[in-house]
């Protein structure tokens, strides 16, 4: 069954340095909250797998919390490049960032894979592309009824998967509903979970088209209201475009980056 | 007429939103390939069922998104899935009409990357990467790519392949086990290239009104090729110019590019 702790609490005990975190939203519902709280608490040398690397993972690669990314395609939405990003990858700043990339279809199914307790999953994609020359958990394969060619790409099993749903009830029950992107796939592919809500409800009504997410799957539920801002609940809060678009001048340039990151709390990683 | 308003990449919206007229569904990337299957749905193709990678299916959004996962693609969905089942079941089995998508650098045969200019361990330029491209462009009955055009876009050779178009000509994409044509056109702030039937090489069918063969041959990364009847493009309508603005003005309320 599912614990409700205070954020900085179930951070504590669920992510440990070194640790392989899922943090998932697709570009909906994407745990900004939690995501600080990873870098409040100055986690280090974590590999992160997210379809859709966002602000969220500028900066907590920014504040020198990664070491590995795993990811489909990363940029801010509807504004550009993520600065963090190029320049961890470009030099090396604020550390090196080693980076496995797929496509959307190739990292969901390994997301699916590592949820259904399979090896791999098989897929029609990555023949005749560069990609799978970069990538080892990626082989194409006959299939053993035809022999046609088709992709096998390996599971994934985080240690942590860390979401953000519109609510939970008081069991640690939670229901998200909106663009639901990988989330379920994650907290069932991964070894431990946590959840932050926008309100903890006396009963949870299930939603039409809503994803229900049972107690005794998730480790921990956090209520952090607006948690997801600058991101946005689908029915309970607005995404803050203007932000997106203000974080491409935040973020171009470190000393720029590292003074936002001081006035909001979030200690930067000593660097060379 | 209000054309000399207009941007490059408004240009190529209006271009690319007229090849979307009879088609049923339309799997569009975000930014151009986004704004002019949009545009079309108002315009051309009043059917169009638009198809976006964050699962949503059947959008009627009254103005362009921000992102795929864009509340108004969300609020006006018919329905949402999960991304596992978007591609599985949707995309990955050849259901959709068209894919319309953006590039970095397109190459003669219309493959794509939009992953790294310069070497893959130490680029010079990191790009967002694959995205939902590559299946799209694999599934997908034919595709649309939508492009500004230059040398550093229409390239001779890629940095990294990340989406085959078209492969290294024919029979590439049989061989690969693709079910789509794949690139049916290249539309750009200067022309449409269309495959050549028998190379399948990107070949210069159609020009902007006032663009001469010269203006692509010298903003083209290879020695490009023109049909034998060059069709000049029809310059935008009221009614084009009228709904892009119309669509894209809570876009500039955001302080960002219209498309």
């Amino acid at each position: 069954m599912a614990q409700l702790k205070p954020l900085a609490a179930a951070v504590a005990e669920l992510v440990h340095d070194g640790d392989t975190v899922a943090i998932e939203g697709f570009s909906h519902l994407v745990p900004f909250a939690a995501g600080h709280e990873l870098i409040r608490q100055q986690r280090r040398d974590l590999t992160i797998v997210r379809m859709v690397p966002d602000v969220i993972s500028d900066q907590l690669i920014g504040a020198g919390c990664v070491a590995r990314l795993v990811f489909s395609w990363a940029g801010n939405p509807g504004v550009g490049s993520l600065h963090r990003f190029r320049d961890a990858i470009e030099r090396g700043w604020p550390r090196k960032l080693d980076i496995e990339e797929h496509t959307h279809a190739g990292l969901a199914a390994r997301f699916v894979a590592g949820a259904s307790g399979l090896p791999f999953m098989v897929l029609r994609a990555y023949a005749g592309t560069s990609l799978i020359d970069v990538t080892e958990h990626v082989r194409l394969i006959g299939d053993p009824f035809t022999g046609q060619q088709v992709a096998a790409i390996a599971a994934i099993n985080p240690d942590v998967a860390v979401i953000h749903a519109q609510q939970a009830d008081r069991a640690g029950n939670v229901q998200l509903w909106g663009i639901a992107g990988v989330q379920k796939e994650a907290v069932l592919a991964a070894g431990r979970s946590l959840v932050t809500v926008d309100e903890i409800v006396d009963e949870l009504k299930p939603v039409p088209g809503g994803v229900i997410l049972p107690s005794w799957v998730v480790s921990m539920v956090a209520h952090v209201p607006g948690g997801t801002y600058p991101s946005y609940a689908h029915g309970l809060t607005t995404r803050d475009d203007g932000f997106y678009a203000a974080w491409d001048s935040i973020a171009r340039g470190r000393d720029t980056f590292v003074a936002w990151m001081e006035e909001q709390n979030l200690p930067v990683a000593a660097h060379a | 007429m209000r054309e000399s308003r207009l941007s490059p990449r408004d240009l190529i919206v209006i271009v690319a939103a007229r090849r979307l007229a009879g088609r049923q569904t339309c799997f569009a990337g975000i930014g151009l390939p986004s704004a002019a299957a949009i545009l079309a749905s108002y315009v051309h193709a009043p059917d169009l069922y638009l198809v976006f990678e964050s699962g949503v299916l059947g959008p009627r959004p009254a103005s362009l998104p921000l992102s795929v996962a864009d509340e108004v693609l969300a609020s006006t969905a018919q329905t949402i899935v999960s991304v596992p089942e978007m591609f599985a079941y949707w995309l990955q089995p050849g259901r959709i009409d068209v894919g319309a998508l953006g590039a970095a650098q397109v190459d003669r045969f219309g493959n794509i990357n939009t992953t790294v200019i310069g070497p893959y361990d130490a680029p010079k330029v990191r790009l967002p990467g694959a995205g939902g491209a590559p299946e799209i462009a694999a599934a997908c009955a034919e595709t649309l790519i939508l492009v500004e055009h230059g040398p550093r876009t229409l390239v001779g050779a890629l940095d990294f392949t990340t989406t085959v178009g078209h492969g290294s000509g024919p029979g590439s994409r049989v061989a690969l086990g693709f079910r789509g044509f794949g690139p049916r056109a290249v539309i750009t702030d200067l022309a449409v290239l269309e495959p050549d039937p028998g190379t399948l090489e990107l070949t210069v069918t159609a020009l902007h009104a006032g663009r001469s063969p010269e203006d692509v041959r010298a903003r083209t990364g290879w020695s490009v090729r023109f049909a034998d009847d060059i069709a000049s493009i029809p310059p935008p309508t009221e009614e084009e110019v009228a709904t892009l603005n119309r669509l894209s003005r809570r876009m500039a309320a955001a302080g960002r590019p219209r498309t």
